[in-house]
């Protein structure tokens, strides 16, 4: 029987022919925990070993709440500075983890462990890159292995030329709507098709990174060209191998999506499948109180790009609160010297560092009582960004810049050219 | 007694990310359902069950949601079924999550489990509940979670996980 793209990588990582199904013990190539879940890790790892596996195969960065907006975060990293320094482990503080990883350090075909639970993100690149908790990442640096029952896969083809104004976020919401909150529970997403292969690889981390919130193990678009040209763009000139499913592998289930005309989506609060057409939205003129763009979902340089096309020669909304924090430093510096940073402060936009702050309510944008957010992130539930009472709407950054133009949601395409 | 909750139950509403600023487990268990639920931390006794229906614990990695649900002291979770990173975490925690047809259940519902014959019993309305309860979540529960096991048995009984 042939073997999915997934079910190749575990059988690379764990020295046998697996499938779907089987319980293995897998070598990492990278294990991941950051400045929450590590700090969890401490004490549980000190438990068990005293020294870390391979410092260099451990990737720590300070992304979730920093710089630190309290005391008791401030406590927190410092434990894990400690524990770092004593590794021989550097701290990065480059930005949200999934994209410094996806920029420097996620290779195709590799099997990675993060304690956070939106590592499938690293997919994109075409590796298998799975969530996990601050235990399994104690366990992981100590002995560099983790354990895995292979899971089944789930292919998405997607096809159709997207229309002007619509994303791959509008393209991975309309499969949330359709997967639900736990359609992929324990699944690989396999994502392909003409759309998907026609994506850069900044596009594709959005469909990994949202394939978290349909409960997936993993999502991954296979390497290929595009994977190439990201790679090289991040001057990483490694040889790879084009691993593929096989004609013959077993998938779970296949959906197929045309999306030659599909419209700007939005997930309206408090679920991530709860995804109609903007403007269907737009007719009840919900007004907004802050619009966030960033996280690992969408704020890499061409979804800021797309921001300042948009912004440009406008006005933003007076009042309202507009947040843009890019991902990276990597992307921050290529807005600076695009002059994108320039212009969204001129116009009223507050830029913050690269990290995770506002999107989990952690700093730099909590929402209080009955306020509306509009966010280019990955989750609207009731008090991720703060209030409980606070309703978050995902959408894509084009939506969300519409948005801060007029004060309430708006569907992006009368200002897209 | 149960605290009964529906489906979807996501790590924010257990533990929301402001209050993941402490590794103290006592200190998270105040922390546990303190908007959602804000009674929960204050009246909830040893064991007491949290009841819920699908998807349970699903978002966020972070493993503050079953220590705190752990330290909390409650006897189970009893769920339809769980999200994949937080049974996992349950799993190395040691805290039992049983998976069941919850909807018969009500909060007052005085329940019975018993762990090693896999039965549980509803004693106020005299039923048999047919339950699951995986063999690697019930060998690492009754060894205390992963790490209390690995200290015991050495790392390399982390190959021996897959005979469990």
């Amino acid at each position: 029987m042939g073997q999915t793209l997934a079910e190749k990588i575990f059988s690379k990582h764990c020295g046998k022919t697996v499938h779907a199904g089987d319980f293995i013990l897998a070598d990492l190539d990278l294990v991941m925990a950051h400045d929450t879940t590590c700090a969890w890790a401490l004490e549980p790892f000190y438990q068990i070993a005293k020294k870390v596996f391979d410092p260099k195969k451990i990737f720590i960065p300070f992304d979730h709440a920093f710089p630190s907006p309290s005391v008791a975060m401030s406590k927190l990293q410092s434990e894990i500075r400690k524990f770092a320094e004593e590794q021989g482990i550097p701290i990065s503080f480059e930005g949200v983890c999934h994209q410094v990883m996806s920029e420097r350090l996620i290779n195709p075909g590799n099997l990675i462990l993060g304690a956070d639970s939106h590592s499938p993100t690293g997919g994109g690149v075409g590796a298998l890159t799975i969530g996990v908790g601050s235990t399994d990442a104690a366990i992981a640096m100590a002995t560099g292995k983790a354990w895995f029952r292979v899971p089944q896969t789930i292919r998405i083809n997607i096809t159709g030329r997207l229309p002007r104004g619509s994303y791959s976020k509008d393209v991975v919401l309309t499969v949330a709507r359709e997967m639900g909150a736990d359609g992929a529970n324990y699944r690989v997403i396999e994502y392909g098709g003409e759309t998907v292969e026609g994506f850069n690889v900044p596009a594709r981390l959005t469909l990994t990174n949202m394939s978290a919130e349909m409960g997936a193990k993993a999502a991954i678009v296979a390497p290929d060209e595009q994977t190439r040209a990201y790679l090289q763009e991040n001057d990483r000139l490694i040889e790879f191998e084009a691993l593929r499913s096989d004609n013959d592998a077993h998938f779970e289930r296949v959906l197929s999506f045309d999306v030659s005309s599909l419209k700007p989506m939005i997930a309206c609060p408090p679920d991530i499948d709860n995804d109609v057409p903007v403007e269907d939205v737009q007719a009840y003129k919900v007004v907004v109180d802050q619009v966030f763009i960033g996280s690992c979902t969408n704020c890499r340089i061409d979804d800021l790009e797309v921001v300042y096309q948009m912004w440009k020669g406008r006005r933003l909304k007076e009042g309202l609160r507009i947040i843009v924090t890019p991902a990276s430093r990597k992307v921050y510096m290529q807005a600076l010297q695009r002059g994108y940073i320039e212009e969204f402060v001129k116009m009223g936009a507050v830029v913050s560092s690269p990290g995770c702050g506002p999107c989990l309510g952690r700093a730099g944008g909590v929402l209080y009582d009955n306020e509306v957010c509009v966010s280019t992130s990955n989750r609207n539930f009731e008090g991720r960004m703060g209030s409980p009472k606070a309703r978050i709407y995902l959408a894509s950054p084009a939506t969300a810049a519409a948005s801060a133009l007029t004060g309430y949601i708006t569907d992006p395409r009368e200002f897209v050219n | 007694m149960n605290w009964k909750f529906g489906d979807n139950i996501n790590t924010d509403l257990i533990t929301p990310g402001r209050y993941n600023i402490t590794t103290d487990p006592r200190e998270l268990a105040k922390a546990c359902f303190i908007e959602f639920r804000p009674e929960f931390s204050k009246q909830v006794k040893a064991g007491d069950f949290v009841i819920a229906g699908e998807n349970f614990g699903c978002g966020s990695s972070r493993e503050t949601a079953p220590v705190s649900l752990k330290y909390s002291d409650i006897r189970a979770v009893i769920a339809k079924s769980y999200a994949r990173i937080f049974f996992r975490n349950a799993i190395n925690l040691g805290l039992l999550c049983v998976i069941a047809d919850t909807d018969g259940i009500d909060e007052s519902d005085e329940l019975e489990l018993e762990v090693a014959s896999q039965t549980l019993r509803n004693k106020t309305k005299g039923q048999d509940i047919k339950i699951q309860i995986p063999s690697m979540m019930l060998r690492l529960y009754q060894e205390g979670g992963i790490i209390p096991y690995l200290k015991k048995h050495g790392l390399s009984a982390l190959g021996d996980l897959e005979k469990f």
